[in-house]
């Protein structure tokens, strides 16, 4: 009996929750995953707009699908590979109430057409806001990163995110018709033949055979953390760091201990020691690069002493670029990196 | 035959346990809709809603304007609880540089933006009582912003 009671009881929970968690909205899943960077409106930020009739219009539901799926690697959108399919069709659903209509419908034939005219055509009349290789324009979307030549940072064509939810149709449609409300023109308009477009559209999906040029490789993850022991004790590895930041150029702006602010005044454990240094020229510089990348930033060493031992800590930053899935921020986080380890082996050994 | 029947139900209904969904996001995002002073204010008493002290706020922002650099509202608010950072430096030193716990604040025009790291993508230990540890960070961080988004 009492298991029988158990069991329905256990299938009832697991009825009510599953059916909680079925009927999260598509209104709750877009404020919680896509508003920060698309608006609560659609109307865009660190993301593009996604409320253009011409955009909406264009686009299938199974291009939608895909983009949040995959996301656009080192592009900043990030990949949701652990929504549920429910999940996404209701994202799908919530961002079609912004323009609601038939999306258009695509035959799904392959465009045909010269690539290497493509590339000529791509040359003259993309390459300025797409860029050479398709990396897209600097920054993304409206507001994401200073300075901007445009209202809207063009998207990049030679992702493989976008790469594999753009049919060739769609594509050609875009340059057909532009999007009106963006930068991006009707090519048709602009005196391009069908042919040419055709063209352009076979170019950009050979984007798809080009391996991502090394620096828009999202960085592969490392330790989260970098930890050097130092040979000298609390006060002298203290003391030595502060030397080697000064001789890196950075300034010292700010020392305490780790729990400083936790605990009451006086409290605190000296052996347990902060110090953070800037270059303000290179925080201003990443700052407008990724605002995002503030979170760690000025640079912080922390030195501890536990068990007679002497300890440096800090964290990896190559480690952030693809936390941050921006490989517009991999060279800074090389440069960061290497000024970490010198100035912690500058002062430990 | 009574155990499995009973732990079949148990399994069940802890598998499904309310809760809040497991999104392996790298980085939490929220856009906040207040101008920065309001939503600087709402913060601090969410982060004392959910028992945690706010240790510091770094002014990054004043930093570079007076370094003649241009730049809108910027902090970076850490928090923690006392014992559990203390436990936590003591206990995973490689948690070091993370802690105390923060959040970074921005201004985005008439909104606010929230950015805080998915401590559990950061730290993919295979020790349980860590990985319990970074959940509760994460579940935390996810209450607190779901607060912030006023939802
Ligand atoms: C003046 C700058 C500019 C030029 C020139 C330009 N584009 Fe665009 N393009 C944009 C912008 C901005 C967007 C994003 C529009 C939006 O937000 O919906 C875009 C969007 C696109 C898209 C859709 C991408 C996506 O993620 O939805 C494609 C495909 C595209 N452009 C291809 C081209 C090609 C091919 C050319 C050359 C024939 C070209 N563009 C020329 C600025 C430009
Ligand atoms: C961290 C910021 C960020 C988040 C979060 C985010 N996006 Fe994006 N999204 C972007 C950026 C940036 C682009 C444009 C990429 C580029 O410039 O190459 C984009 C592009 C897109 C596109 C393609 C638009 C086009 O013109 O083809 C869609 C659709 C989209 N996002 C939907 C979503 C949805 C739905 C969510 C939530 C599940 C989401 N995004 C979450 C930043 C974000």
């Amino acid at each position: 009996m009492l298991c029988r009671a158990l069991l329905l009881l256990g299938l009832s929970i697991t009825a009510i929750t599953s059916q909680a968690a079925a009927s999260k909205s598509g209104e709750e899943l877009y404020r919680q995953h896509c508003a920060a960077c698309h608006g609560y409106d659609g109307n865009g930020g660190v993301g593009v707009p996604l409320t253009l009739p011409d955009f909406q219009y264009s686009v299938t539901n199974n291009y939608l699908k895909a983009t949040i799926r995959h996301g656009r690697p080192g592009r900043v959108m990030p990949a949701f590979p652990s929504l549920s399919n429910a999940d996404i069709k209701a994202l799908v659903k919530y961002i079609r109430r912004w323009a609601p209509g038939k999306p258009f419908r695509y035959p799904v034939t392959p465009v045909l057409g010269d690539a290497k005219h493509g590339q000529q055509l791509y040359q003259q009349h993309c390459m300025a806001c797409h860029g050479p290789l398709g990396e897209g324009g600097k920054g993304t979307g409206l507001t994401f990163s200073r300075p901007r030549d445009l209202p809207i940072i063009a998207p990049a064509l030679n992702n493989p995110g976008f790469l594999k939810a753009a049919s060739d149709q769609f594509i050609k449609a875009t340059l057909m018709n532009g999007r009106e409300g963006t930068p991006m023109v009707s090519f048709l308009k602009q005196g391009l033949k069908e042919q040419d477009i055709n063209d352009l559209v076979v170019y950009v999906r050979s984007f798809e055979q080009n391996p991502l040029p090394k620096e828009q490789k999202p960085l592969e993850a490392k330790e989260a953390t970098i930890a050097f022991e130092s040979s000298y004790d609390l006060k002298t590895t203290i003391a030595n760091l502060k030397d080697a930041a000064i001789g890196n150029n950075f300034i010292i702006i700010r020392e305490q201990t780790l729990d400083e602010g936790l605990v009451e005044a006086g409290k605190e454990n000296p052996q347990q020691h902060i110090i953070y240094f800037c270059n303000f020229g290179f925080l201003n510089q990443a700052l407008a690069i990724d605002p995002r990348v503030g979170l760690f930033l000025p640079c912080r060493i922390t030195v501890v002493e536990k068990d007679g031992k002497v300890m440096v800590y800090a964290l990896n930053p190559s480690r952030l670029s693809p936390l941050f899935n921006n490989s517009e921020l991999n060279k800074l986080c090389h440069e960061m990196n290497d000024t970490y380890v010198s100035i912690i082996e500058d002062a430990t050994l | 035959m009574k155990s499995r029947f009973f732990w079949h139900a148990v399994i069940l209904g802890l598998l499904f346990l309310p809760g809040l969904p497991v999104i392996a996001e790298d980085l939490l995002m929220a856009r906040v809709p207040m101008t920065f002073p309001e939503a600087m204010l709402k913060l601090q008493s969410t982060l004392k809603k959910y028992n945690h002290t706010l240790s510091r706020v770094q002014r990054v922002d004043i930093g570079l304007t007076a370094k003649g650099y241009k730049t809108d509202k910027y902090r970076i608010v850490f928090y923690g609880q006392a014992d559990e950072i203390r436990q936590l430096a003591d206990e995973y030193p490689q948690l070091i540089p993370y802690l105390p716990h923060k959040i970074a604040i921005f201004a985005e025009e008439e909104e606010t933006m929230l950015v805080a790291v998915n401590p559990e993508m950061l730290f993919q230990a295979d020790d349980p009582n860590l990985q319990a540890i970074m959940k509760k960070w994460h579940n935390d961080l996810q209450l607190i912003f779901k607060d912030m988004r006023q939802e």
